[in-house]
């Protein structure tokens, strides 16, 4: 307490006379709005204003090329032609192919690995260490050198799966080939995030104490009624939170599959994120590709809050 | 002669909310439009029911956000 008055008084001290006798008269709110005015103002420039600024655009024709051009009322005519467009509806078909597989190899690969990692043998925190690198790297690095070892005359990978199937390396080409190309950028994104995945089930799996597991062998359970009964009902609100986390950030993946696939072969990895950002940045539909962006918020806010009541719901049990 | 004490039920609830509108029911029911339209916007069958999918999901989505608010 004595440290906190003179540490207290030591700040009323060092506070300029002038700003101490304006600060004096304002009352406890006032003082914790002032504290938190710039960060709700910059919310509202970053965040508020430009969705709402993008809602008013989806209903306009304004595109970012022609600034001088008048800018007309198009009512839902950008909505329209979005979900009347054969080639958006494609875009979303592979969004949803990337999002399902990625999340359910992840979750399923991540939470073995943070199985395993739980154990706690010799040499788990170098392991632990290891598994995270490739969430480290930046996307633009792993869609980069990814391109080198999918490369069918020299890439590693083609060697990999030639040595364990007999197929010649170079027989087949991941990212040129209209059926593998969409794997190939599965693969991608399972290899970089399943270390995520696997973190948060690690922090899932060291929350259960140890003193129900001990309870149950005890009670002569086996390590696979152990794994059912226990470890995963507990560990459930952690993986729900992973998927939840990772479902929204492939929803809107594009860094990496632009480097490793620029959407192609043909429109076949095309993701929405992919498609919003030709119709914005190479045919400049601003209005267009707002309302795009617009449909796809929509979309993920409408999921987000499925799972976050799915998520609520396993917490109360 | 013995008095027998009145006891009112005061803990029981008011029923001025209709429980059709409970937000259990009517959060449910947002839910499953929202559920309804993300499989309608990624289904490969019909391009019609790709064109009602945003429809479908921004009505789950409003209805979800109103519904929250009602009482349990």
């Amino acid at each position: 307490m004595s440290d906190f008055n003179s540490i207290a008084d030591r700040a009323a001290a060092a506070t300029p006379p002038a700003i101490a006798r304006k600060v004096r008269g304002l009352s406890d709110r006032a003082i914790a709005w002032l504290f938190i005015a710039p960060t709700i103002v910059l919310l509202l420039a970053i965040n508020i204003f430009p969705l709402i600024w993008t809602v008013y655009l989806s209903f306009t024709n304004y595109a970012s090329n022609r600034p001088n051009r008048p800018v007309v009322n198009v009512g839902l005519k950008w909505y329209q032609d979005i979900l009347g467009s054969p080639e958006i509806w494609a875009s979303m078909q592979a969004t949803a192919h990337f999002v399902f597989w990625t999340i359910l190899l992840q979750t399923v690969i991540g939470f073995g690995l943070a199985y395993l990692i739980d154990r706690k043998f010799r040499g788990h925190a170098f392991w632990t260490t290891v598994i995270l690198i490739p969430m480290m790297l930046s996307p633009a690095v792993v869609g980069n050198f990814w391109k080198f070892l999918y490369q069918p005359q020299i890439g590693l990978f083609n060697y990999i799966v030639s040595f364990f199937t007999g197929i010649p390396p170079s027989s087949f080409e991941m990212l040129g080939s209209v059926t593998l190309a969409p794997w190939a950028i599965i693969i991608v994104d399972t290899w970089m995030w399943t270390p995520y995945v696997m973190l948060i089930c690690l922090a899932g799996l060291r929350s259960i104490p140890d003193y129900i597991h001990e309870a149950a062998e005890v009670d002569r359970a086996s390590r696979w009624r152990q794994f059912w009964s226990i470890t995963l009902p507990m560990a459930l609100p952690f993986i729900m939170l992973a998927v939840l986390f990772r479902g929204i950030e492939n929803f809107k993946m594009f860094d990496m599959v632009m480097l490793l696939t620029g959407g192609g072969p043909g429109s076949t990895t095309e993701l929405a994120s992919i498609a919003l950002k030709r119709q914005a940045f190479e045919a400049y539909r601003t209005g267009y590709s707002s309302a795009f962006a617009i449909i796809l918020f929509v979309v993920v806010f409408g999921l987000a809050n499925v799972y976050v009541k799915a998520l609520n719901k396993v917490k109360q049990r | 002669m013995k008095l027998e004490p009145v006891v009112k039920n005061q803990s029981a609830p008011r029923k001025t909310w209709p429980r059709w509108a409970r937000r259990g029911i009517q959060e449910n029911l947002a839910v499953a439009l929202i559920l309804l339209g993300v499989v309608m916007l990624v289904q490969p069958f019909s391009i019609v029911l790709y064109g009602y999918s945003f429809v479908t999901v921004l009505v789950g989505v409003v209805m979800f956000i109103i519904v929250s608010k009602f009482p349990e």
